[in-house]
């Protein structure tokens, strides 16, 4: 359905400005807020998608969890993720 | 409920898994139908056929208290619907409250009434997304589905909702009278720069469920709309998201209605009264709470109201025993009683259920030559006798 070329490691990408992404208490898991709907997130898309908040560059934000968790086979699952959420219009690349 | 509203939760670790409801047993859509009056007189409406009886509106404190209680309990998304909630002149105020508190806002509304200066001060009082409604492409096909001649106003109200920057819904409720200007609608739209569309197939609830015979669509009409669906939704990719919901009555397994009873949605009525959907009060001899006279925890997790149809410990057979239980819950206990006169039967629209021929009849009535017959308008005093 979507045409968009894949994310790159240059590419900054954004939250969608359509979307209200915070940490909500009484779920004790980050959210996102849209018309009409609401996306529960696990513990790592929160911890991804608070990073994407601060806008930031694909190829920065996967070097940062990699190093955070010491571990180099985390980077494709986030970039699938980035992807995901990108495709489902959660962020977007920033112009 | 709108077919756009959901609740989804992601599962396993980073992978962009499965979605899934989980509202954690809180209500985490709450919406206020601030009032049941509204200047239009759509065949379809959802409103009780009684609604003049409940004029006694609750007051800006009282649904200011309401909104608190709800975000103690865990509300997200809040709707703010009626009637015509622009009727009201402390909307912008309850919006201003209910975003400072946290809350999601969305307007779901006619757009009749809701001016330029009106669109602003909300903007102003933070409100998030608007859901406007439009009939027809067509200034007189448009009055007479809405019954008053309001077609330039609410086109004017879709432009400036634009020019204001708002997200927005494009809510189209679906008949056989309107359907064919689905490639109408959706130029529009397009044109400018909508984010939502929803095709509303109807919900035959109240004045709906009088005027069945003579809204429901074909099913050719129907391919055809969700035809010219797939061609815009392919060629416009991630600028419009459109939602086409087929009338539960086209299928043979029950909707997961407000994804069950007591789970995450709840409503409050214009008079302060607590349903579990907005169609609730179709239901006869429930004894609905009221906010007037209890806090809305009570309500949500003690009142027996909303502890009736919670779960799985009321369904009867074919449910009980079902393996598709927990996806439909069952399906819509308001349409089982409006069929069968018993809620907690199995929603005949489920070919399980010994009523499914209710449904099935009322659609090849649908699919016969009609002829078009009077639509019965929303008006004060119904006499159904």
């Amino acid at each position: 359905m979507t045409n968009q070329p894949s994310l790159q490691p240059t590419d900054i990408v954004e939250l969608n400005p359509v979307y209200l992404f915070r940490w909500e208490e009484p779920q004790q898991a980050h959210i996102l807020l849209y018309p009409e709907g609401l996306i529960k997130l696990n513990a790592s898309a929160g911890e991804i998608l608070a990073r994407v908040a601060e806008t930031v560059a694909v190829g920065e934000l996967i070097d940062h969890f990699t190093k955070t968790y010491n571990s180099e086979d985390i980077a494709e699952d986030i970039l699938a993720f980035l992807e995901a959420s990108h495709e489902r219009g959660w962020i977007r690349k920033k112009h | 409920m709108s077919a756009a509203g959901s609740v989804k939760s992601t599962e396993s670790e980073v992978k962009l898994p499965e979605v899934k409801v989980d509202g954690l047993g809180l209500p985490l859509w709450l919406l206020l139908e601030l009032t049941y009056k509204c200047p239009l007189k759509c065949s379809w409406c959802n409103n009780p056929l009684d609604f003049d009886r409940y004029q006694d509106e609750l007051t800006t404190e009282a649904w200011v208290d309401v909104l608190r209680q709800g975000r103690r309990l865990g509300a997200l998304q809040l709707g703010f619907s009626g009637g015509e909630p622009v009727q009201r002149r402390d909307l912008e105020e309850l919006v201003g409250e209910a975003s400072r508190i946290g809350y999601y806002t969305n307007l779901i509304t006619s757009g009749v009434g809701l001016t330029k200066d009106r669109l602003a001060a909300l903007r102003q009082a933070g409100l998030k997304q608007i859901q406007l409604s439009l009939q027809a492409c067509d200034a007189e096909l448009n009055k007479r589905l809405v019954g008053v001649d309001v077609y330039q106003q609410k086109l004017a109200c879709a432009r400036a909702i634009k020019e204001q920057g708002f997200p927005m819904v494009l809510n189209v409720p679906v008949s056989r009278y309107n359907i064919e200007q689905a490639p109408a609608l959706l130029a529009f739209a397009e044109e400018l720069g909508i984010e939502y569309v929803e095709f509303a197939n109807l919900q035959y609830y109240n004045w709906a469920l009088i005027n069945r015979a003579e809204l429901m669509p074909t099913r050719e009409q129907i391919a055809e709309a969700e035809a010219v669906v797939a061609e815009t939704r392919a060629r416009l990719g991630q600028r419009m998201t459109i939602y086409f919901v087929i009338s539960d009555y086209y299928d043979t397994r029950p909707k997961a209605c407000m994804k069950g009873w007591g789970n995450i949605h709840l409503t409050i009525a214009p008079d302060g009264a607590a349903l579990p959907c907005q169609e609730a009060r179709v239901i006869k001899g429930l004894e609905f709470p009221n906010v007037r006279d209890h806090d809305l925890g009570w309500i949500w997790h003690n009142s027996p109201v909303f502890q009736k149809f919670r779960g799985e410990s009321w369904m009867k057979e074919p449910c009980r025993s079902c393996a598709e239980r927990e996806r439909d819950y069952g399906g819509c206990r308001c349409q089982a009683f409006l069929l069968t006169g018993d809620a907690s039967d199995t929603d005949p629209v489920c070919d399980r259920s010994p009523h499914h021929h209710l449904v099935e009849e009322a659609v090849a009535a649908a699919m016969a030559e009609r002829p078009h017959s009077r639509l019965v308008m929303r008006q004060r005093g119904l006499n159904l006798a």
